[in-house]
């Protein structure tokens, strides 16, 4: 019993006392050594790379040392406190918790002093994680540009050129004044494919950009071209039409969350039928009320769809407010793909590509193999000959307005993925979205697509090169040029009338 | 030798001259404001705005009640004009500007040392008023002459107008443009060195916009009651038809595009000095479209139906977003559809048969 109450009380004595691993010698020197020597103290104590110390470079960082037992006064200025901190982030990469090691690694790879070097050398050696070992090569060779012998430096500088971060290229870019010649030119090799790699992967990330953009167009254009070339009417509310499908996603959203908060991250699956149907509805009634009216008056028609584009605003405006509203992703749209550092594809955006795929391949399937398909297409080619054989031609222009109309609510759902919704989103759509009709011409979905992704693409390259409203006004150029080429757009539909 | 209006239409004329010329200055420059017959500046900046609205509808019923060719970008060319005056306009404030210094404050403010090359000569009115009359007629001319050349027409002639005004309202919106950015041009000062505010400045406005408008109404009548103005007619009807007859519709079609442009821009012009600020939502295509409203409205095909209709829709503006801001575009849709629906030939149309079941 007395000796189990003398160990605790020894125990207790240890755990009082600051404990530390650092020879008393070498803590005399850190209290009263000058700078360069508190340095080359410091170096020893990272060389030893005992977790052990971390307590004594903490208490040193604000100003105290203990010296046999007694706390001495030791002024820390700036150069030292960098050199304190570099050393505790060293002693760390030792430690046995995995989380601490890559905190300390993230915080070296910001900027570390050269002295940390054989520290990160030595825990390089026995680092087990592939994470933490990649971002210690990258803190050594960063550091070993800089430090050590020549073939110590060449070989930084052969680590770094294989790496695909653009604080490698800073670091070699640094390296073009060096004096040693051998070095400089091995620099400059290393830098220039660390640029050519970064290049493609910039390259690599505007390309899905540039489609990204393509898919969303072609969402928010498909339905349009399908309306637009059965019965030649411009449909001027089809933008309000993606904007009903972004506020049913909305609605659905919130009634998920308020009564099925566990299978949120599934809302989706039902907003994308609802977004349809919802849309499909609005745009059926309107085919009803209104364009079945003005009938050969192509003109009129986007005049009066114009009219109930406003109306719609209007009354999305009164009902939530002129205010965007939340659409929030499911879990699973959120984050992205790395594919190199720097270049990051979000996955709502492949969602959204795979989903413009898909509706694509739904329509393309719909329009070839079912009756109704094939009396869009019969209509749409020639209405009077359809009309002669049978077709009801009334009847298959209120479900293809439907159709169209439906997917411009699918448009709508996906866009309230990855932007804001609110009554003027689909004014900010309208115009691409009938560019992209334009560009492509009417009777085949191949055309809505190529002109599509090419609008996409065009418009993303250029904006990297001339901005965002320059590459709008280079495209419309280019779209008014093209229609000297081609009047009817990419795909024009063989036939002999002269004009309708 | 046609007639150019009948008797009626000549009485009409001239009461409307009497009250731009003569009973509108009276009543808000003679007669005393503590008068009950006192019109307010409220009232004649309101009246003179309508008139620009009307110039542009006359000229949008050319192009479209005419010519068949339906512009959803009319209101470029009127911001067009409106900014190329609005420059003028600017380099009036001369130092008076809240930097007191001899540039427009938003230069100023952008930390610019020298004007851009596109305000060379802004200083100089005739130089402002070439730039009205260029500028979009230029526009117009190559646009037009590409655009008809290769026989884009119908809708797709409309969405194109419409992506040029949206492109062109972007442009506008940037800073680097130098009209700007999207505060445009405001707080004018002068003009040809007379205070701009005075009620005799507003006045001698209002009456030139009179002016012009009586004179776009006069210059359309020309135009429509000549063989020139069948031609139109008979391209709006049957093109092909035409084009078969051996006339080149190219030609009609640029003139008349370029010609409504181009009044469009004088419209623009005298909008900006009268309503004190241009910025480029002018160029929105909503308001583009909103043109053609009046015009539908009106009656296309006759000259005085738009301005009727310019003077309706505007007129109703004012007063429902005045009184009842929401309901505004609910009235403004249900026009749109009711229009092209019930009224294809519009008020003037109603009016007609009115007339003609009457006697």
């Amino acid at each position: 019993m007395r000796a189990l109450l003398q160990g605790l009380a020894l125990l207790c004595v240890v755990l009082a006392s600051p404990v530390h691993a650092v020879e008393p010698a070498l803590a005399q020197r850190i209290a009263a050594g000058d700078n360069d020597e508190k340095v080359a103290v410091l170096a020893k104590i990272v060389a030893a790379a005992d977790p052990k110390d971390i307590p004594f470079l903490k208490a040193l960082a604000e100003g105290t040392v203990t010296v046999d037992g007694k706390p001495v006064e030791v002024t820390v200025n700036n150069r030292l406190r960098k050199e304190i901190d570099g050393a505790i982030a060293a002693l760390k990469l030792v430690d046995p918790d995995h989380d601490t090691r890559l905190a300390a690694a993230k915080e070296l790879s910001n900027g570390a002093e050269p002295s940390v070097l054989p520290a990160v050398r030595k825990a390089l050696a026995v680092e087990k994680d592939a994470e933490i070992q990649g971002l210690l090569a990258s803190i050594a060779a960063s550091l070993g540009i800089r430090a050590g012998d020549k073939a110590e430096r060449l070989a930084a500088i052969k680590t770094l050129g294989s790496s695909n971060s653009p604080t490698s290229r800073a670091l070699l870019t640094e390296l073009k004044d060096e004096p040693d010649l051998e070095i400089r030119a091995a620099a400059q090799r290393a830098l220039k494919e660390v640029e050519g790699r970064l290049a493609w992967a910039e390259r690599a990330g505007l390309l899905f950009a540039g489609i990204s953009l393509g898919s969303i167009l072609l969402l928010a254009a498909l339905g349009l071209a399908i309306t637009y070339g059965l019965m030649g009417v411009i449909n001027m509310a089809h933008g309000e039409l993606i904007m009903i499908g972004a506020y049913t996603t909305y609605l659905v959203q919130n009634l998920f969350r308020a009564h099925f908060p566990g299978a949120f991250d599934a809302y989706l699956l039902f907003a994308v039928p609802s977004a349809f149907l919802a849309s499909m509805l609005v745009g059926m009634a309107l085919e009803r009320c209104v364009v079945r009216f003005l009938y050969g008056r192509p003109l009129e028609t986007l005049l009066a769809t114009w009219g109930i584009s406003l109306m719609l605003i209007q009354t999305v405006r009164t009902i939530f407010g002129a205010q965007n509203v939340q659409v929030e992703n499911p879990s699973w749209m959120s984050g992205g793909l790395e594919i190199l550092s720097g270049v990051v594809l979000p996955y709502s955006r492949i969602v959204i590509i795979a989903f413009a795929v898909a509706v694509l391949a739904g329509i393309g399937l719909l329009l070839a193999k079912t009756r109704l398909g094939l009396f869009v297409r019969g209509v749409t080619q020639n209405r009077a000959m359809a009309s002669c054989v049978g077709v009801p031609t009334a009847r298959v222009d209120l479900w293809a307005f439907g159709l169209g109309s439906g997917l411009a609510g699918l448009a709508g759902c996906a866009l309230s993925q990855i932007g804001n919704v609110g009554p003027d989103l689909g004014q900010s759509y309208i115009v691409d979205s009938f560019l992209v009709v334009v560009l492509g011409g009417v009777g085949q979905l191949a055309g809505t697509v190529l002109a599509a992704l090419g609008l996409g693409i065009m418009n993303k390259l250029l904006e990297t090169w001339a901005g965002a409203v320059i590459a709008k006004i280079v495209v419309l150029v280019f779209i008014i040029l093209f229609i000297q080429k081609r009047p009817q757009g990419l795909f024009a539909m063989k036939g002999r009338s002269v004009e309708s | 030798m046609t007639r150019y209006f009948t008797p009626r239409g000549w009485t009409m004329l001239i009461a409307c001259a009497v009250v731009v010329f003569a009973v509108f200055p009276v009543l808000n420059l003679v007669v005393p404001e503590t008068s009950a017959f006192h019109l307010s500046a409220f009232w004649v900046t309101l009246f003179g705005k309508i008139m620009c609205y009307a110039i542009v509808a006359v000229a949008m019923d050319l192009i479209w009640g005419y010519a068949g060719i339906l512009s959803l970008g009319h209101g470029l060319f009127f911001a067009l004009g409106g900014y190329a005056f609005g420059m003028y306009l600017m380099r009036q404030i001369g130092a008076d500007g809240q930097y007191r210094m001899n540039m427009p404050d938003f230069m100023v403010f952008l930390d610019w040392k020298t004007f851009p090359w596109h305000w060379t000569g802004s200083e100089h009115f005739w130089w402002a008023v070439f730039l009205v009359l260029v500028v979009p007629g230029l526009l117009a001319f190559v646009f037009g002459y590409f655009a008809f050349r290769s026989r884009v027409k119908g809708v797709y002639f409309s969405i194109i107008t419409q992506a040029l005004t949206f492109a062109a309202m972007l442009l506008f919106f940037r800073n680097n443009t130098g009209f700007g950015g999207n505060n445009g041009f405001t707080d004018f000062k002068r003009i040809l060195d007379i205070p701009i505010t005075t009620p005799e400045t507003r006045m001698a406005l209002f009456a030139i916009t009179g002016a012009a408008l009586i004179g776009t109404l006069l210059l359309g009548r020309f135009i429509v009651t000549s063989k020139f103005g069948r031609v139109l007619s008979a391209i709006r009807d049957a093109e092909t038809r035409v084009m078969f007859c051996g006339y080149d519709t190219v030609h009609y079609k640029l003139f008349v595009w370029t010609l409504s442009a181009v009044l469009c821009a004088i419209a623009g012009a005298l909008y900006v000095p009268q309503v004190g600020i241009i910025n480029p939502s002018e160029m929105s295509p909503a308001n583009s479209i909103e043109i053609a409203i009046w015009v539908a409205v009106g009656g296309r095909g006759t000259l005085a139906g738009p301005i009727l209709g310019a003077f309706l829709v505007n007129g109703g503006k004012s007063v429902f977003t005045q009184y009842f801001p929401e309901f505004w575009l609910y009235l403004l849709g249900l026009v749109f559809i009711l229009v092209t629906l019930f009224l294809p030939a519009g008020v003037a149309g109603l009016l007609d048969k009115w007339k003609r079941k009457s006697p």
